[in-house]
């Protein structure tokens, strides 16, 4: 690990100094822990740094939080993507078999415009945007994450979706040879997600295609993933196949799995605990052994941007 | 002979125990030092967890002496008894200070309010609180003051790992493979027990003759 030839780039270029900072208050929260052991911290922590194909993106600072980033090593090592296993590192470990080239999206139900579109025509009309959100998981975790990506409201309306499109539902690929974690019934596959078609169409619904400047990992739900940062991170379905504009309220994975614990909406909300654990407050990713939980915001910290979705509606009924 | 193969068991067996329980722990401070697989980007949930696995694995491994010293009828097996007991009631009172002390930080109203509201919480809570007056009971001279109150008292070490697995099995979000495993070998563990004290019943037919 440490007999490595000196890096042309260095570290300090590529991550963002809080995030250096932050991760020396680790290792000395660590050192703490192991002050018996008389042994030095190894650099077995140390980066690694974001790898892939540069993507060229504009920030759109307007809709980026200032908070600073989590590290590559956390966005993309701490992942739940249960179609390659239920453990954390699980999906790091085994989506590499996933191939993401090429890659189609098969678009249907209430638009004009209807059919397979490769991803790369799917893209195509619209300048790549960097967002730096905000992510709370259902779990009570958190990171900050830099993606890539493009507003989903301008591609949905490409597919002109007509006067009954009151929703849009979300699949993943089904194909258990390439997501090992799907031979097992743990969730009903293919996972599918839904949003209401003006959630869809909110400027901060991002269809994301990339993280700190590159092509997103597989992990991350390459090729292509769905970001709805007021919302909890399982709303956010990953490696998206299918885009249906419907009717009627669509099933989603989790509400099916247990639906007296994960609603349709699932609205980031400390008012409103899981059944089995309090939303109040949540842990940062990568703030150290020794940091406090840090409070929980409504909508995730966006409720001046996506409160008005919900008007009148009670928030602790549709959770 | 006899004396040798008891040296063996006391002399080498108790130190090697001792040593093989500890490791988890050693493991776990050398990964928090940054030696071997780094604890991950949430490590006080690594932590947590770990330590709350430990404790339940150490429960068991308690708990199959019996059926050991049934299946193998050598009695040497209680030899570890204690010291394993003590070691998973070790484990526990680290995993409830990582949750109380560096998750929840003594936030004492959160916390009773965990432990009223939040089911799976109250659980693991009254694992702990029944395993309390067994760790401190554990000394011989307790053993003694208390006599045959104490063989009593210690059979809530079944309601403890039943409450242990049920924690652990409400904990995990929807993948209950692990906590179903835990559980089969605590059901086996008491299999074993049930099936002994049914055996034992079963020859002796008419005269219900209570038994001292």
């Amino acid at each position: 690990m440490s007999r490595r030839p000196v890096p042309s780039i260095l570290p300090s270029e590529i991550t963002a100094p809080e995030v250096y900072a932050s991760r020396r208050r680790f290792l000395t929260g660590a050192l703490a822990v192991a002050a018996a052991s008389a042994v030095p911290p190894a650099l077995a922590a140390a980066s690694t740094g974001p790898v892939g194909r540069e993507l060229g993106a504009h920030r759109n600072a307007a809709l980026s939080t200032t908070e600073p980033p989590n590290s590559w090593e956390d966005v993309t090592g701490y992942n739940n993507y249960y179609e390659f296993g239920t453990g954390k590192e699980d999906p790091a470990a085994n989506a590499g078999r996933l191939r993401t080239a090429p890659w189609s999206v098969t678009i249907g139900g209430e638009a004009e415009v209807k059919g397979s579109v490769t991803l790369e025509d799917l893209l195509k009309p619209h300048p790549l945007e960097e967002r730096v959100y905000r992510l709370r998981c259902v779990e009570a975790w958190s990171m900050v994450i830099p993606w890539v990506g493009i507003p989903l409201g301008d591609v949905l309306r490409r597919f002109r979706p007509t006067s009954r499109a009151k929703y849009v539902a979300f699949t993943t690929l089904r194909d258990p040879a390439q997501m090992p974690g799907q031979r097992y019934p743990v969730l009903d596959w293919p996972y599918a997600e839904g949003l209401r078609i003006d959630e869809a169409m909110h400027p901060l619904a991002l269809l994301a295609v990339g993280l700190y400047g590159r092509v997103l990992p597989n992990q991350n739900g390459a090729p292509l993933r769905l970001v709805v940062p007021w919302k909890y991170g399982f709303k956010s379905i990953k490696a998206i196949v299918r885009i249906d504009f419907t009717e009627r309220m669509p099933a989603t994975s989790w509400n099916r799995a247990a639906p007296n614990e994960y609603g349709f909406f699932a609205n980031v909300n400390p008012a409103v605990d899981h059944p089995r654990w309090s939303q109040r407050t949540e842990r940062r990713i990568g703030a150290g052994l020794f940091a406090a939980r840090q409070p929980t915001q409504p909508f995730n910290g966006y409720a001046a941007e996506v409160a008005g979705l919900y008007g009148g509606m009670d928030l602790a009924r549709w959770f | 002979m006899v004396l040798s193969a008891d040296l063996l068991w006391r002399r080498l067996g108790k130190p090697l125990v001792f040593a093989v329980a500890l490791l988890p722990l050693v493991l776990l401070a050398l990964r928090a030092a940054g030696h071997g697989a780094p604890l991950g980007a949430n490590p006080v949930a690594t932590l947590t967890d770990a330590l709350g696995q430990w404790a339940l694995r150490l429960l068991l491994a308690t708990l199959a002496l019996t059926p050991l010293r049934i299946l193998t009828g050598s009695p040497r097996w209680l030899l570890y008894r204690r010291m394993l007991g003590l070691y998973a009631f070790f484990y526990l009172l680290l995993h409830v200070t990582m949750y109380v002390g560096v998750d929840q930080r003594f936030d004492w109203p959160r916390l009773l309010e965990d432990v009223a509201k939040r089911l799976w919480i109250t659980l693991g809570f009254a694992a702990f609180v029944l395993l309390v007056p067994l760790a401190a009971t554990s000394t011989g001279r307790a053993q003694r003051w208390l006599g045959a109150r104490w063989r009593r008292l210690h059979t809530l070490v079944y309601p403890a790992a039943v409450l242990g697995c049920w924690h652990f099995y409400w904990q995990v979000k929807r993948d209950v493979r692990e906590p179903l495993a835990y559980a089969l070998v605590l059901a086996l563990l008491l299999g074993v027990r049930a099936w002994r004290a049914w055996r034992r019943r079963a020859p002796a037919p008419a005269p219900a003759a209570s038994r001292a």
